[in-house]
């Protein structure tokens, strides 16, 4: 079989992020940029299934951006991907552009079983992994937490509010991957060096195109600094007074 | 015009005394490859995920938790990286080891069984094995099946390694050798599987054993009680009629010490290396601690004085890494041009870590003292809470002390710099006195005005062409004066060899920012030139002091004004508002909030 895991390049979460110029895009200066976090999980998913299958299955990873996701691409050769797949968009799209490049990559390669994380942490939209299945009419699992495979049929645990939900499909079929899934591996040493003979394939997304715009970025408003009105029981009449008359919450 | 010549020289040890390094041919940390980088990074997220966590438990020794983290290690190649591919290893050369090792400098206790392990424990074998002892050994080091101490200090024979008076005597059926005797501070001690230890066979041939920790006869003492590294195991062995087979001797009989000295040389490079991966460590828990903490209403790191701190532990760092990669990278090159030809890799090794060997005691001493610096003021920046458990700088600064000490003291290491320099001059290898003496004559004549080379780095340049003159002349001066009875001027010889370390670590900072010039724009470069300004400014006057006590403490009269004359002459620098520039890299390393050069 072969199996596909999607993967982005983002800003590392430590890292300080500013906006560009423009106000639209997040300035690349000084950001360090690594894998996914939500897609390392879909990384040692697909190759632990990989593992457990036992037989010739091959894990590709596909990515949408430029240049600099081969990075990202080749973090994933060196934790065991077979294989990577660049494909390359002259500016950025919305979630909908990536889920048509994506699938349209996932056809053309014929892969039944797709891993991706449940969200990209840049932009958190959480939708790419739905419409790439809407776009290709494969089922989709989200957010899970527990994935089994037994010959066509899988059955995933997934989180929801207050508990978790037992879910089957069959293939074809995609799985955006929560943390506890898993505990992604190392790029070992030696993963790192043979990962020097793999190959990335780079070819042009498809003709694709944003359904919306960005048209600005925002960072928080600061934070006002707390204030301690007090370090025994004294104090809370002051709080209450503040919380409503100067906070207006309560 | 004349033809252009595309080699560059590669300078032998000790030669940047007497000549020129061309930047170019300089190896720095931004050189490191994508793939180098990449496994720097995996080194990073086993520390993190695996060590951070458990610092506490591997301080109290938890049982069994080093061996499973030097395990997992194993597994991840970290084990691996210098053994070469024929015996299961990944064959990685000299500059991903040095990058490797330095990352693991973040470590704390568990970089020290690391090291003792990958470094001193398997290295022996990997130079001096017989192609038996390597098949048996090696992949099973380089996995971590297998884990190993060196054993060469005993109770009463430190710095005096050759009076070791463990002995080994042959069987009378002449199968094995019995061996007797005490080793003490063996690194590894509690759980390693085997042991390279020294021995003097007929009393007074020493040699190199490989014992096993199965075999009868051999027992561990208790786990000594540390000022720090605590998670390290530290032991006295005991060997009491341990048999030993033949086979297992390394190398040859009576000539234990070539390994001791050549693994030690090595040994003392990769500490080096760790303590400037901790000190940067160190520096980046300073600078995240001064942006956090606040008093009289604002972070401390708006306070110049906080400031100059922050500026001093990253100028020290960056001249500290600056000379680090500078040495692996002539290593890495001389055992690359030693392989082409045709000389096996694992000699090659030996060989150019011997030809530096100069190089890597100076390292040494150097990259030791640093981290001292880095975490001393790492604990003054947190105030009380540097002295307290609950945070990081208590251990950083305990962990530190130790490097002063192993691998050969710094007193040590200081002497045997001037030491192997002067054996080299005697044999030829380097041509001291030619150089001297011309700056002899030089300081006679009217000194030549000469016009101001422009461009970058200039200033730096004639500073540190005119510091090595300074040097040759003192220790020209004072190799006349006591011929063959130098070596007892202990307090001269450590004033040279101040000097030659200041110097080098002036001239790796300079070489590192010039070659970076070529790579960076003026607005990016000019946090490395500060930084270079700085150190040279500081660098300068403490060379100038080491020298007026080398001087005075020898010289009268004449040769004493002709001395110190051509010393201020030669260490003359620039006027730099080295306050001013400390706050610009201050300001850096408060923005990225952690060391960032």
């Amino acid at each position: 079989m072969k199996i596909a895991v999607c993967i982005s390049h983002v800003p590392d979460t430590a890292t300080k992020i500013n906006i560009a110029d423009n106000g639209k895009e997040i300035d690349p200066a000084g950001v360090t940029y690594i894998i996914n976090p939500y897609d390392e999980f879909a990384v040692e998913e697909a190759l632990t299934t990989k593992e457990t299958l036992g037989d010739d299955s091959e894990v590709i990873a596909i990515s949408v951006g430029n240049d600099k996701n081969k990075e990202t691409i080749k973090k994933a050769l060196a934790m065991g991907v077979d294989s990577g797949v660049l494909l390359k968009i002259e500016s950025q799209l919305d979630s909908f552009g990536i889920a048509k490049a994506l699938a349209e990559e996932i056809k053309a390669q014929g892969c039944d079983l797709v891993f991706m994380g449940k969200q990209s942490v840049d932009f958190d939209n959480q939708i790419v992994g739905q419409m790439t299945s809407a776009i290709l009419d494969y089922s989709c699992i989200s957010v899970v937490v527990d994935f089994k495979l037994d010959g066509q049929d899988i059955t995933c645990e997934r989180e929801i509010e207050g508990g978790k939900e037992v879910v089957a499909a069959q293939l074809p079929c995609i799985i955006t991957a929560q943390k506890g899934l898993n505990e992604p591996r190392y790029a070992s040493l030696k993963g790192i060096m043979s990962a020097k003979k793999k190959t990335i394939e780079e070819k042009s997304a498809v003709e694709t195109e944003s359904n919306t715009e960005v048209i600005g970025l925002k960072k928080p408003p600061a934070k006002n600094p707390g204030r301690i009105l007090g370090t025994d029981s004294s104090a809370v009449h002051e709080l209450v007074r503040l919380l409503r008359e100067e906070a207006k919450v309560i | 015009m004349s033809e252009q010549t595309t080699i560059t020289e590669i300078l032998k040890g000790g030669e940047f005394l007497i000549k020129e390094t061309d930047a170019s041919s300089v190896f720095t940390p931004e050189d490191l490859n994508e793939e180098q980088r990449m496994m720097v990074e995996t080194a990073n997220d086993f520390i993190q995920k695996e060590i951070w966590p458990n610092l506490d438990a591997i301080d109290k020794q938890q049982e069994g938790l080093t061996v499973n983290l030097m395990d997992k290690a194993g597994e991840l190649g970290l084990l691996a990286v210098s053994v070469p591919e024929e015996y299961e290893g990944l064959g990685g050369d000299f500059n991903t080891s040095t990058a490797l090792i330095m990352e693991m400098g973040k470590s704390y206790s568990f970089g020290v069984s690391f090291a003792a392990h990958s470094g001193i424990g398997t290295l022996p074998i990997m130079y001096y094995g017989t192609e038996e002892q390597k098949k048996k050994y090696l992949p099973k080091l380089a996995s971590g099946e297998l884990k190993s101490a060196y054993c060469l200090t005993e109770p009463t024979s430190g710095s005096d390694a050759l009076s070791a008076k463990t002995t080994a005597k042959i069987s009378e059926d002449g199968t094995h050798y019995i061996i007797n005797g005490q080793k003490m501070w063996i690194t590894n001690g509690g759980f390693a599987d085997i042991l390279i230890t020294f021995a003097q066979v007929d009393g007074d041939k020493f040699t190199c054993f490989i014992i096993s920790t199965d075999s009868e006869g051999f027992t561990s003492g208790n786990e000594e009680n540390k000022l720090g590294i605590k998670g390290s195991s530290t032991r006295a062995l005991f060997l009491d009629n341990v048999k030993v087979p033949k086979e297992n001797i390394l190398g040859e009989i009576g000539k234990g010490h070539y390994i001791a000295f050549n693994i030690l040389n090595i040994g003392r490079f990769k500490l080096c290396a760790m303590t400037t991966g901790g000190a940067k460590e160190n520096a980046s828990i300073a600078v995240a601690y001064a942006n956090e903490r606040k008093q009289f209403n604002q972070k401390i790191s708006n306070f110049g004085a906080i400031k100059h701190k922050l500026a001093e532990q990253a100028i020290k760092i960056f001249a500290s890494e600056s000379a680090t990669y500078r040495v692996s990278g002539l290593i890495n090159d001389t055992i690359k041009s030693l392989q082409a030809e045709g000389v096996s890799y694992t000699d090659a090794a030996l060989k150019a870590a011997e030809e530096y060997a100069i190089e890597c005691a100076m390292l040494k001493v150097y990259g030791s003292e640093v981290l001292d610096y880095v975490v001393d003021e790492t604990v003054q920046i947190h105030g009380g809470y540097g002295y307290s458990e609950e945070y990081p700088a208590a251990r950083g600064y305990r962990d530190s002390r130790i490097n002063r000490i192993f691998e050969g003291t710094n007193e040590i290491n200081r002497l045997l710099t001037v030491d192997m320099l002067m054996k080299r001059a005697m044999k030829g290898r380097l041509d001291l006195m030619g150089p001297a003496m011309a700056i002899q004559k030089e300081l006679m004549s009217v000194p030549e005005m000469g016009e101001e080379e422009g461009g970058i780095l200039s200033a730096e340049k004639k500073a540190i062409a005119n510091a090595k003159k300074a040097i040759l002349i003192i220790t020209g001066a004072a190799v006349q004066k006591f011929m063959q009875n130098l070596k007892d001027e202990q307090e001269i010889i450590m004033n040279i060899t101040d000097m030659m370390i200041e110097l080098y670590a002036c001239e790796s900072a300079y070489l590192r920012t010039l070659k970076l010039s070529s790579m960076k724009n003026e607005e990016e470069l000019k946090p490395y030139v500060e930084i270079t300004k700085v150190y040279f400014s500081d660098a300068l006057e403490r060379i100038n002091l080491h020298g007026k006590h080398a001087i005075t403490s020898f010289a009268e009269g004449d040769e004493l004004r002709m001395l110190l004359l051509g010393l201020k002459r030669f260490t003359k620098y620039e006027n730099v508002n080295t306050k001013e520039l400390r706050r610009n890299i201050a300001n850096r390393l408060i923005e990225a909030n952690k060391y960032c050069f």
